[in-house]
């Protein structure tokens, strides 16, 4: 039951970056692979501003607008003189990107690992909860990440911005045909990934001790992962991958094949793709003008 | 209305567009009759600037729409209904009439545009909250026509509407073109079918391998033999 919790909890984490990749997929039609170095940006941003100010709201803020400015900043100046460059050559750069990032980084940061500071990592404990054995850490994760996830569905689903992007991921041509601005969605869509990137870096902070410059690597391909599980595009798919990643991961921890998790949390990838090549509730896209 | 001004369209290497010039007048039907491959398509997707031309110039009302980015030119009044309807499949008809109703702020607006669709399309009232891709191929082919009917429109400008429709839809997406235009929208009609194209239309231009090889009054059109012969099947 709280492996289950736990679960849920690194499984909305997930989900929260999952949703980055799918989203930025589905609709400039490309990888990101930097979105796991925005995660580790996102994290630094609270250990540094937490070694400056105790107030984790401070850090959360500051976090949230670092992220989404970087975000947006690396698709105007990487992504976007690559619009209608091969997908390989934009693959390349994003690979580029990421270590750019790593790299600036290390400079910054240091390459010593930072401890994480005590008021993230010692938060109060919710009394009955913890009577329960759940940590206030995976219960304020599980909950933020719900509230975001649903936040998220409601401005896609009901503001006029929204449903442009679905236009645009489902049929860019015909989304230019009603109007829409395609590099203006292009540029919000990586302002959302990267703050939900910024949310996912912060709670990826209770879960481990120290911030180091490769710390996105691996929640950021374990989300990739989830994204491919769920149908790359599909913004409910990212959410259940994420969410289906993160349960199986800490539940082969808590188990006696522990050693395997990141082997089985990969290789359920492969299993899910040779039932299912589309992923979970992904769908069959046609290439379109 | 829309003048088209010795355009030339490449893809790559081909020269699929050879200088063609054409004019639409305001409140007219016009037909642009071709075979398969004539470039019926990459005209209309270069006047709406999906693909630039790469001579030549496309007035919209005294506009230069070459100068234009494409997501502009339907703030001008111009719709674009494109071939193979391309409605957004995973969205509900709804959802698909806003979009069409992207490029206006005016929410009274957007209400009477809904109004006036639903009164032509009932079909689509009745499911409006249907996914867009179970709809039939006639009713995407409302849907299509709603959803540029939605920015308001002064020109509508139409890729083969009776594409893999019945007969019987057939006439009645053309009775439907026929009242949109008696209600003072400009038509702008391709087509394959030339025979219901032609029945409809004021005028109309012959496309030939990216070259316009004939034009003139759509009733003259229809009783020229070289016409009967060539699109009419006779
Ligand atoms: N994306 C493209 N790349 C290369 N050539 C193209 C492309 N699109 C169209 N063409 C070529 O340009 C010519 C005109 O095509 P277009 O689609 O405009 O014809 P059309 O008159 O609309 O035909 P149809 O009635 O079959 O729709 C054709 O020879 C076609 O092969
Ligand atoms: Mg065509």
């Amino acid at each position: 039951m709280i492996t289950l919790i736990d679960g849920l909890s690194l499984g909305s984490i997930y989900a929260l970056i999952a949703l980055g990749y799918t989203m930025v997929y589905g609709i400039a039609k490309m990888l990101n692979f930097a979105h796991g170095d925005v995660i580790m940006v996102g994290a630094y941003a609270i250990v540094i501003t937490l070694s400056y100010t105790a107030s984790p709201a401070v850090a959360i803020i500051a976090a949230v607008i670092l992220c989404t400015i970087l975000g947006v900043a690396i698709e105007k100046i990487a992504y976007k003189p690559l619009r209608g460059a091969s997908p390989l050559a934009v693959l390349i750069t994003a690979i580029g990107v990421s270590y750019f990032l790593q790299g600036i980084a290390q400079l910054v940061f240091g390459s010593q690992p930072r401890p994480v500071s005590a008021v993230w990592r010692q938060l109060p404990k919710i009394p009955l909860l913890n009577d329960l054995g759940i940590t206030t850490a995976a219960a304020v994760t599980l909950v933020c990440g719900v509230i975001i996830m649903v936040a998220l569905n409601l401005f896609i689903k009901c503001t006029k911005t929204g449903r442009a992007m679905l236009a645009v991921s489902e049929d860019r041509g015909a989304a230019v045909l009603m109007g829409i601005n395609v590099n203006r969605i292009i540029t919000v869509t990586f302002a959302i990934g990267s703050a939900l990137a910024a949310f996912a870096g912060m709670f990826y902070l209770f879960q481990i001790p120290n911030a180091e410059p490769t710390l996105g690597a691996m929640p950021g391909i374990t989300a990739f992962t989830a994204a491919v599980i769920g149908g790359i595009g599909s913004i409910p798919g990212a959410m259940v991958g994420g969410i289906l990643l993160g349960v199986v991961e800490k539940l082969c921890l808590a188990s006696p094949l522990s050693s395997y998790t990141v082997a089985i949390k990969f290789s359920l990838l492969i299993v899910i793709l040779l039932v299912k090549p589309t992923g979970l509730l992904g769908k069959i896209t046609r290439e379109k003008v | 209305m829309l003048k088209v001004e010795n355009i030339e369209v490449y893809y790559g290497m081909i020269n699929a567009i050879k200088g063609v010039s054409f004019e639409v007048n305001e409140g007219e039907i016009i037909a642009l009759i071709g075979a398969n491959g004539a470039g019926k398509t990459t005209i209309l997707h270069t006047i709406t600037g999906l693909i630039a031309p790469k001579s030549g110039h496309i007035y919209l009302e005294d506009k230069d729409l070459t100068k234009l980015p494409a997501h502009k030119i339907v703030y001008l009044g111009m719709a674009h209904v494109p071939e193979g309807r391309r409605i957004f499949q995973q969205l509900t008809v709804l959802d698909n009439l806003k979009l069409g109703a992207f490029s206006i702020t005016d929410k009274a607006q957007i209400e009477k545009n809904l109004n006036y669709v639903y009164a032509h399309f009932p079909r689509l009232a009745e499911r409006k909250n249907q996914v867009a891709g179970t709809l039939s191929g006639g009713e995407q082919q409302m849907l299509a026509m709603g959803r540029a009917l939605m920015s308001n429109p002064k020109i509508l400008l139409m890729d083969e509407p009776s594409m893999g429709l019945s007969p019987l839809l057939v006439n009645e997406i053309f009775k439907i073109i026929s009242e949109v235009s008696k209600d003072g929208t400009t038509v702008l009609l391709v087509e394959q079918n030339a025979k219901k194209a032609l029945s409809i239309a004021d005028r109309a231009y012959v496309l030939e391998t990216g070259n316009i090889v004939m034009e003139g009054k759509a009733s003259d059109l229809l009783d020229n033999p070289r016409i009967r012969a060539a699109y009419l099947g006779e």
